[in-house]
This record gives structure tokens, C-alpha cells and sequence, in this order.
């Protein structure tokens, strides 16, 4: 189509655009739209997914960081994509960061970049942390405290630390263009106060919108079987879930904790399609739980919320808070949480 | 420094004008020039006008203000008793005049100089700053010349910070500020008077352009602020820094802004709203005030962000930083771009459309007119993107329905909502962002909260196809409507209505941009009259079970002919291939209506689909190619079918002759054995009570009112009768579908 010639015909151009556009599905946001359509018309997600396995990209990740990463409470956030982010400027970011967070706890008092204050921010990138090559470089948000005497280490404890990463983030990554990063799931661990100062930052920085990620009981379950499912050389953790009855004045939980050797052998019994897991095996698997439960205590779990699983993979509570604890399959833990992230920022 | 430079620079110019004769070149240039304004001041003196007292009395003012204004220009007199006498005149001739009409720009010139030069004492040098109030406007000449003065040190420090305060006080009416602008150096270093230093600030809030903004001022702030603490009008000043320089200097405000500037005005206060309605024109950007910003802004909760809206904002250092290897100095140098704040009015959009600084957070566009205008014509698609990510987020993070306890937030998202809604009306388009959002969210609404907000949403979505959009928003809208009471229904249908005229706008304006013969569009036309006739159908159908629901409501009727109203009109009025009939459940309901004015509507439309349908045809037989768009042989035998039926039921009293059988008895048992001529403009039971009344108002000496007497020519005056009544869409509808010989 002609560029603008005469202003006047601009509107009307691209009026005549769009529509067109719409019959082709051309525009990213033509696409967006059609991938909300049909994420709505199709729920529930999926209804087979694949157990994780480990993946060769997580080979390359600097073993120090993934263990920073690991057996730590991170707070899930989704986050839309990234606008003008750009890798190569992590340095600048660090100063600008800390000057905002310098001024922000120091209400009314204006400092400059680049001054030297008693907190650091380091952007660093975890290299290797994606699900594809296509996949955006993930990286790490940290700030450290400075320590006050010259004498001690300088490097301080740390305060806040935050990552930004996407597995599998194809749905998301063909509806945008080149000017977007697409991270959409943000993990925080820290206070929430630096949290919500820091999203701050990042949201008028680089235009985009930070959420909440909260999981419900129904992907809860598929956690749960997605887990149990997984290899193990040898089991760290109990298998447990909790589920919370809401009754008054006090709230009831039921925890009901297996051997994770007995989760994985039902597991096994129920299972059928190879390196897959599906929502009847899901179900199954849940059901399976429940009556057990029935026989012994006569409680119909069914009708109760579950709101906590954990294993020796990860534990996931459905306020949006996740522990990961098995190196082995960080990167199919993150899959299906980068996969919850995107599904709510569409 | 070459600000520095500058300040001595504009202090040569500034003093050889302190010669008197200068002053006198000035002043006489000044009279000349009143003498051929038009104004109402000295000229009418020369002329022997009849002139009233008063207007008199403000000549003599003028010129007694002449005299006191050439008094000060000379300077003190030596005698010193009867000096005070004269001064002490003059002056207060000065202080009239001002502070009734203000002074004229050369007036001021003068006696700033004066003022500044304290050469009558620093009493007096006062008493005339506080009267500089300008007639209309200030010159920068003579600020400027004022200025130049502050540095030769003849003046006190309060003559100095009252001088400021004037300046800061009468900031708008100075005509020009480049000047001004350039003496940026020279103010800046004042900061350093701790008495000056809030005035001094004052005045740099207003004057700061991008280009002021400099690390080693930066710098000079942030050590006052060391020195000083947390002031307000450093603040200010730093927090203007930031904003044009995010990467030079960060601060947080406290979440209720301060007042950041004492009210240095206030000594002129009176004076400058009388100089403001003197210089009162019609406002430039009318614009502004349809998308105003909400000046009250509920404190948020979270993220502490102040509202749901972000503040505009220009993109800050994500777009500078993004290319590769910018050092802070080329950030500074970066001036090709237009900044946010200074976009006022239309014509300055589209003087810098190509170079205009976009928000840091596409949000903002929504509170902004003329960036929605931007956001309309951009080619951009990251820019939409934003947006659209942005205001999905936003809207679902807010929504109260998908929270258990959050009701008391339900004002603000009403809010909200009507800021999109006027958003989507201004640009005459809806966000694909909210189309998504009610994908999601209309499953779990219940109808009722923000009601009318939801059903405008409604009516803005974007034009799509029809079978694609209807399992995920119209099915369930359906049940809603079902299952609601009838104001709902018709709210639904209204704004059923308002979608159906917006598809049809957005696509007659696609129609006429290219031609339709090229075919991979014609296709994709066909496809979108498709879409549209599918919307139409599915209205007919939701009208017709809801009239069985509703058992006839007149009311709900008239909503669905509304409706109907634009459908008929396709063709002709947005020049699109399409004709859709009413459903028969809604053509013999409004038919057989007891309501007059339904009648009447039902009347209209006939019409209207006749006029379509008849352009269509002869557009046919001019065309003779066979298009793709012609209408079926269906189409016309439906309308015919219509037509015969309401000929017959209003005119011909042969009703239902084809087609439609009643029992005799059925017929005998409801006392119509008649029924054949029961049904005509004069029976129908919408116009019963009309041919009564008309019998009544021609014959009123008749006893009895005999309805089988209106034929012949009788007939024809009750029809004048009727139309008189306001039956226009009748009156339409029999001049164009029935021919008068067929008079009964």
C-alpha cells in the first residue's frame, strides 16, 4: 500500500488496512487477538502436556546461579512484554535502578545517577535459561546492602533478587515485534515493599504491567501429576498436599502427606501414554487420591480447595508462591509457569 | 561558562539605554503610536468627540499618567520639598491608572527602569514594582533590561525579591522568553541568594526547556539541596530536571503533592485576572477540555502508582539508552525530538508529528486528546502494542467482578471504564483490548455492575467476523439478556444497535477507498456483508423470542424497530450491498400493535426498505453484470409478501388473503365474522380511537359516530386527518407504496 501521498487519505487508508489486515490475520495485533479467541473458546488449556525432561539448553547455565536459584520462595508475577529493553545496556540500568530506589526510600530528596550509595544493583543475564533459542536470554535483578566500614566486604548481603525469563514462549513471542522483549514470568524473592518499588521502575521504564500470578487448584492438580511423574534418583521431600476447607470462625486445612515413592507408583498405575501426561491421567490420579482419603477419614476432599503441592521436584502454593528444588527439571518447572504467565496476560 | 558570557553580553546592551536619551526616542514612539492605535486611550484626546464624563476623566488620567511617567524618566529634582509633593502625585497617578486599566508595554519599560535603578530610593522603587501591572502585555525588551540592572548592584535585596516575584507573578503576559531563555545562566547562579533562591526557582520552573538541563547544574541543585534540605522549590526544580533528564537525576515525590511554590502572586492577584479578561480570546484548543485529565486523583494502593491511569509522561531513558553506546552528554544533546509537556494545541501536533516524544507509558494516551489523535493515524504497530497490553492488563487487574471483596474500588473502575468509552467515541473505534477483555469477563457478569459501561463496550467492538465472535460474546450475552428484565433487553438492543451502525460506518468508509472490482476484495467484502447480515439475524431472532418472553411489550418493540430503522437504511445510507427483513414474529407483532406510533414506525420502514430495495434493482439493471452482490429473488418476495400484507391490512380491507386460514367459527366465536373489512386504516386498533376522534371534530352535531361512513372523499380528509396527527412515516408509506386510484 501507497504511504501517505496526500494526509488527508491517511485515516481512511489505513482504515481500509486494518480491515483487510483482519481477513489476513497480519498485524501482531491482529494475532494477539486470534490467539485470545482461541485460548477463550478452548478452555481448558491443553489437555496433554509433556513430562519434563531435562533439556540440553539448561546445560549451559552457570551452576552457581541456577543454585541461587533453587530451594528459595519466589513470588510469581506475569508481566507483559518488555518495551526498548536491550541487553546491552544492563550497566546503565543497574545505575539508573539505583538512583530510583535511593530516591524512592529518601522521599522528596533528589539524588544523582550514578552517586555511590549504601545499596548496589546488579542486572546480570542467566545465560542458557530458555526453553528454545527462540526463547529471550533470562535475566537476574539483585540488590545488595553495602556494607557501611570500608574494612568488611564490600559486597553486602542481599536485599531483593528478581528474574525475568520465558520457556517455551512461543505463543507469545510470534504476536509481538521486534521493539518487545517477552519475559512474561517474573519471580521475586524479597521484600514486598522492593517488589512493588522495583516493578515501579521496570513499568515506567519500559512500559509494560506486572500481575500477579496466582494458580489455581485446577493447575495446582496438573503440578501435581506433572511432579510425581518425574524421574527421580532419589527423593528429597515428602509428597504433601493441602487442601483448606472454608468454614468459620477458623479456616480448616488438610494436609495429607504420601511417600513420594507411593505418589510415584500410583502415578504409574494410572499413566499410560509415554512422556505425556493428560488431563483424564490427571483426574485419575486426583480421584485416586480422594478416595483414599474417603476410606480412611469419610472427608470428600473433592468438595474442599487445594491449595498447596509440594514435591521433591517443587512445591507451588496457589497464592502465586513457588519453591523449586530439583536442578534437574527447573527448566520444565518454568515451562508450565511461563505457559500460566502467558495465558493470563492474554 | 557560556551562559555567563551571555549575562555580560546582555549587560553592555542594558546600559547605554540608561541615557535619558533612549528614553525619550522610546516614549515619543510610544505617543505616536497611540495616537494611530484604535485603542481607547490618548487618541480620542486629540479628536473633539462629544465624549462622555467618564471617558473624559480617563483622558486626563492618560495624560497626567504621561506627565508622572516623563517625571520618573528624568529622575529626582534637586529641591527636595516640593519633590516629595510631586512624587508622591505622580505616583499615585501611576498606581491609578495601573490598577484600573494597567499600563501600556512602553509605560512599563520605563518605570521598570526606574524601578531598577533606584534612583528615587528603594521606598519608592517598591511602591512603582508593585503597580507594574501590564495593560495587555510586557515587552521582553524591557525584563530584560530590568534584569541587567540586578547586576550593577543599585538596587536592594527586597526591591530584588519583589522583582522576582513581578516577574514569576507576570510570567504569561511577557510577550517573547528567547531572551529571556538566554539570561538562563545568570538566574541560575542567583540560587546562590538564600533570600532570592524560592523566587529564583519559581522563575527557572517556568523557564527550564531540555537544553537547560546540564550535568554540572544537576550537580549545583543537588548541593543546595545538601545545604538547604528537602525544599519545596528545590523539588520542583529537580523533579522538572528529572523529567526531562531521567537519566541525570532520580526523585520520588511524596505521594500528595506539596505546593511547591509560595503563593508569590498573590500581590497582584486582582490585577492579573482583570489582565487576563483584557487578553481573553477564544481558547486555542477547544480539544483540551473534552479529555481533560481528572484532577482528583484517588490515592492507589499498590505499586504506588497514584491512579489507574499513568501520568503522561515523556519516554524516558528506555528509548535513549536502547541505542548502542549513548554517553549521558549525547543523551543531553539529543533535541530533535518534541517533548510531551509542551504539546498544547492541533497545529502543534502536526507541526512535530514526525518527531513527537511518546509516553513512557502508552496508557497515559487515554487522559490526552491530542495523542489519541496521534494514536489514530500512526503507522506504528509497538505503539498499539503497548496500548493494547497495557489496557488488557489494566482492565483485568481492575475489573471488581473478578474479585470476592474488592466492591468498594467499583467507582473507580466505573471511572475508568467511561475514560475508554470516550476514548473509543472520539476516535470512533474500539480497542481490541477490550474486545478480549469481555471475552474473558462477560461469562462471569452479572449484568449489573457498571451495566451501562459495559453494554458501550459492547457496542464499540471492533468489526469481525461474526461466527467467530458470537460463541465467545454474544452466546453469552444471550443468556443475560434472557434471563434479565426487559430494560435490560432493550439496553442490549440499543447498544446492538450502535455496534450495528459502527460495523457499517467502518465499513462503508472501507467500500469507497478501493474499487470493488478488483476481486481478492470483493471477496473479502462479500465476507464482511456476511458478518453484518449474521449480526442482523441474530438481533431478529433475540427480538422475536424476546417479544414472546415479554408478551408483546409495546416497549420492548419499540426498541427492536429502532433497530430495524437502521437495517432498512443500508443500502442508501452507508451505500452497502445489503437488505435484511424483519423476522415475521416482529413485522405482524408491530402490524397488529395496539400502539399508534408502532403502527406508524412499522410505516416507515416499509417505506425505507422499499426505497432500498427499489435502488438496488435499478442499480442492477444499470450494471447488468451479473455481481456478486445482488440480492435473491427472496429477498424481494419477502418484502412483497410484507407489503401485500400491510396493503391489505390497511387499505384494501382484503387482509391475509394468502396463505393464512381462519377457522369460520373461530372467527364467528370472537363476533369478527366481518373480519374482511375489519382491518383498515379505519378499524386497526391502533387507529380506532383516531377515526372516532375525527368523526367527532368534523361532525359534531352527529349523535352517533358511524365509522363505516369514512369513504369516498371522506376517506381522504381522514387520511389529511391522520398525517395532520403526526403520521409522518404513514404518509410516506402510502405515497409510495399505493396508488390513489385504488381509493376504496
Amino acid at each position: 500500500m501507497d504511504s501517505c501521498d496526500t494526509p488527508e487519505s491517511t485515516p481512511r487508508q489505513r482504515a481500509s488496512s486494518r480491515l483487510k489486515d483482519y481477513f489476513i490475520g497480519a498485524t501482531p495485533l491482529q494475532k494477539r487477538l486470534e490467539s485470545v479467541r482461541r485460548q477463550t473458546s478452548f478452555v481448558p488449556t491443553p489437555s496433554r502436556r509433556k513430562i519434563p525432561q531435562c533439556s540440553q539448553l539448561q546445560e549451559d547455565v552457570d551452576p552457581q546461579k541456577v543454585a541461587f536459584l533453587l530451594h528459595k520462595q519466589w513470588t510469581l508475577y506475569s508481566l507483559t512484554p518488555l518495551y526498548k529493553f536491550s541487553y546491552t545496556n544492563l550497566k546503565e540500568y543497574s545505575k539508573l535502578l539505583g538512583a530510583f530506589i535511593a530516591a524512592e526510600k529518601q522521599k522528596g530528596l533528589a539524588v544523582e545517577v550514578g552517586e555511590d550509595f549504601n545499596i548496589k544493583v546488579i542486572f546480570s543475564a542467566l545465560l542458557g535459561m530458555k526453553g528454545t533459542q527462540r526463547d529471550p536470554e533470562a535475566f537476574l535483578v539483585q540488590i545488595l546492602s553495602k556494607s557501611q566500614l570500608p574494612s568488611e566486604n564490600r559486597e553486602g548481603k542481599v536485599l531483593w533478587t528478581g528474574w525475568f525469563c520465558c520457556i517455551f514462549g512461543d505463543s507469545l513471542l510470534e504476536t509481538v515485534s521486534e521493539d518487545f522483549t517477552c519475559l512474561p514470568l517474573f519471580l521475586a524473592n524479597g521484600a514486598e515493599t522492593n517488589t512493588a518499588m522495583i516493578g515501579t521502575w521496570f513499568q515506567k521504564t519500559f512500559d509494560c504491567y506486572f500481575s500477579p500470578l496466582a494458580i489455581n487448584a485446577y493447575n495446582l492438580s496438573w503440578m501435581a501429576a506433572m511432579w510425581t511423574a518425574c524421574k527421580m534418583d532419589h527423593y528429597m521431600a515428602t509428597t504433601e498436599f493441602l487442601w483448606s476447607v472454608p468454614c468459620s470462625p477458623q479456616r480448616l486445612d488438610i494436609s495429607y502427606a504420601i511417600h513420594p515413592e507411593d505418589a510415584k507408583a500410583l502415578w504409574d498405575s494410572v499413566h499410560k501414554t509415554p512422556g505425556e501426561v493428560t488431563q483424564e491421567e490427571v483426574d485419575l490420579f486426583m480421584d485416586c487420591l480422594y478416595s483414599h482419603f474417603h476410606r480412611h477419614f469419610k472427608i470428600h476432599l473433592s468438595a474442599t480447595r487445594l491449595v498447596r503441592v509440594s514435591t521433591s521436584v517443587a512445591s507451588a502454593h496457589t497464592d502465586g508462591k513457588i519453591k523449586i528444588l530439583c536442578h534437574k527439571y527447573l527448566i520444565g518447572v518454568l515451562a508450565y509457569l511461563t505457559e500460566l504467565a502467558i495465558f493470563q496476560i492474554e | 561558562m557560556s551562559s555567563q558570557k551571555r549575562v555580560k553580553n546582555s549587560q553592555s546592551q542594558g546600559k547605554p539605554s540608561q541615557s535619558s536619551n533612549s528614553y525619550q526616542t522610546n516614549l515619543s514612539a510610544w505617543k505616536v503610536k497611540e495616537d494611530l492605535s484604535d485603542s481607547k486611550s490618548i487618541s480620542k484626546h486629540g479628536q473633539n468627540n462629544p465624549v462622555e464624563d467618564y471617558e473624559h476623566a480617563d483622558d486626563k488620567a492618560e495624560d497626567a499618567l504621561q506627565i508622572a511617567v516623563r517625571y520618573f524618566e528624568k529622575g529626582p529634582t534637586k529641591t527636595s520639598r516640593s519633590k516629595d509633593k510631586t512624587l508622591e502625585k505622580h505616583l499615585k497617578t501611576v498606581e491609578n491608572v495601573a490598577w484600573k486599566n494597567g499600563l501600556a508595554p512602553e509605560g512599563i519599560d520605563v518605570l521598570l527602569n526606574v524601578a531598577l535603578s533606584g534612583k528615587f530610593g528603594s521606598a519608592v522603587s517598591t511602591q512603582i514594582l508593585k503597580c507594574m501591572i501590564p495593560a495587555t502585555l510586557i515587552s521582553e525588551d524591557s525584563v530584560v533590561k530590568a534584569v541587567s540592572w540586578l547586576c550593577v548592584g543599585r538596587c536592594s535585596g527586597n526591591t530584588k525579591v519583589l522583582f522576582y516575584r513581578w516577574l514569576v507573578a507576570m510570567f504569561d503576559f511577557i510577550d517573547h522568553k528567547e531572551q529571556i531563555n538566554l539570561l538562563y545562566g545568570f538566574f541560575f547562579a542567583s540560587l546562590q541568594d538564600d533570600a532570592l533562591c524560592p523566587y529564583v526557582c519559581h522563575l527557572l520552573y517556568l523557564l527550564t526547556k531540555k537544553e537547560n538541563v546540564k550535568p554540572f547544574r544537576v550537580r549545583k541543585l543537588l548541593d543546595l539541596q545538601a545545604k538547604m534540605g528537602m525544599q519545596p522549590h528545590l523539588q520542583a526544580l529537580l523533579s522538572l530536571y528529572k523529567f526531562f533528564a531521567p537519566a541525570l537525576i532520580s526523585v520520588s515525590l511524596p505521594v500528595r503533592r506539596k505546593i511547591y511554590f509560595k503563593n508569590s502572586e498573590n500581590l497582584w492577584k486582582t490585577a492579573l485576572l482583570a489582565v487576563r479578561q483584557r487578553n481573553q480570546r477564544p481558547s486555542p484548543e477547544p480539544l483540551k477540555l473534552m479529555l481533560g485529565p481528572a484532577n482528583a486523583r484517588p490515592v492507589k494502593r499498590k505499586w504506588n502508582s497514584h491512579s489507574v491511569i499513568p501520568v503522561l509522561n515523556s519516554s524516558s531513558c528506555s528509548k535513549e539508552c536502547g541505542k548502542k553506546g549513548m554517553s549521558l552528554s549525547d543523551y543531553l544533546s539529543s533535541n530533535g525530538s518534541f517533548p510531551l509537556e509542551q504539546l498544547k494545541s492541533f497545529p502543534q501536533l502536526l507541526q512535530n508529528i514526525h518527531c513527537l516524544e511518546l509516553p513512557s507509558q502508552m496508557g497515559a494516551v487515554l487522559n490526552n486528546s491530542l495523542l489519541l489523535h496521534y494514536i489514530n493515524c500512526v503507522k506504528d504497530e509497538s505503539v498499539l502494542l503497548r496500548l493494547y497490553h497495557w489496557l488488557s492488563q489494566t482492565l483485568q487487574e481492575e475489573c471488581i467482578w473478578y474479585k470476592v471483596d474488592n466492591y468498594e474500588h467499583g467507582k473507580e473502575f466505573t471511572n475508568f471504564l467511561d475514560t475508554i468509552i470516550r476514548a473509543e467515541c472520539f476516535l470512533q473505534e474500539g480497542f481490541y483490548s477490550c474486545e478480549a477483555f469481555m471475552y474473558k469477563s462477560l461469562p462471569l457478569w452479572d449484568g449489573l455492575c457498571c451495566r451501562s459501561q459495559f453494554l458501550q463496550l459492547v457496542s464499540w467492538i471492533p468489526f469481525s467476523s461474526f461466527s467467530e465472535v458470537k460463541p465467545l460474546l454474544f452466546d453469552h450475552l444471550a443468556q443475560l439478556f434472557f434471563t434479565s428484565t426487559i430494560y435490560f433487553k432493550c439496553s442490549v438492543l440499543q447498544s446492538l444497535k450502535e455496534l450495528l451502525q459502527n460495523w457499517l460506518l467502518c465499513l462503508s468508509v472501507d467500500i469507497h477507498v478501493k474499487p470493488v472490482m478488483n476481486s481478492p476484495l470483493e471477496t473479502t467484502l462479500g465476507g464482511s456483508m456476511n458478518s453484518v447480515s449474521e449480526l442482523i439475524r441474530y438481533v431478529g431472532w433475540l427480538s422475536t423470542t424476546a417479544m414472546r418472553l415479554e408478551s408483546n411489550s409495546t416497549f420492548l418493540l419499540h426498541f427492536i424497530l429502532d433497530f430495524y430503522e437502521k437495517v432498512c437504511d443500508v443500502y442508501i445510507s452507508y451505500n452497502l450491498p445489503l437488505v435484511v427483513l424483519f423476522p415475521p414474529g416482529i413485522f405482524y407483532s408491530a402490524l397488529l400493535s395496539l400502539d399508534s406510533s408502532i403502527l406508524n414506525q412499522l410505516c416507515y420502514i416499509m417505506h425505507r426498505y422499499r426505497t432500498n430495495l427499489t435502488a438496488a434493482k435499478k442499480n442492477e439493471l444499470v450494471q447488468k453484470t451479473k455481481s456478486e452482490f445482488n440480492f435473491s429473488n427472496k429477498t424481494y418476495q419477502e418484502f412483497n409478501h410484507y407489503l401485500t400484507a400491510m396493503v391489505g391490512c390497511l387499505w384494501t380491507s382484503k387482509p391475509f388473503q394468502k396463505g393464512l386460514y381462519i377457522d369460520p367459527e373461530v372467527l364467528e366465536k370472537a363476533g369478527v365474522a366481518q373480519y374482511k373489512s375489519s382491518l383498515n386504516l379505519v378499524y386497526h386498533p391502533a387507529l380506532l380511537s383516531y377515526a372516532a376522534s375525527f368523526l367527532l371534530q368534523e361532525w359534531p352535531e352527529e349523535r352517533t359516530v358511524n365509522l363505516s361512513s369514512i369513504r369516498g372523499k371522506k376517506w381522504n380528509w381522514y387520511l389529511d386527518y391522520l398525517f395532520s396527527e403526526g403520521f409522518q412515516g404513514l404518509k410516506l408509506f402510502i405515497r409510495s407504496s399505493i396508488h390513489r386510484s385504488s381509493v376504496p
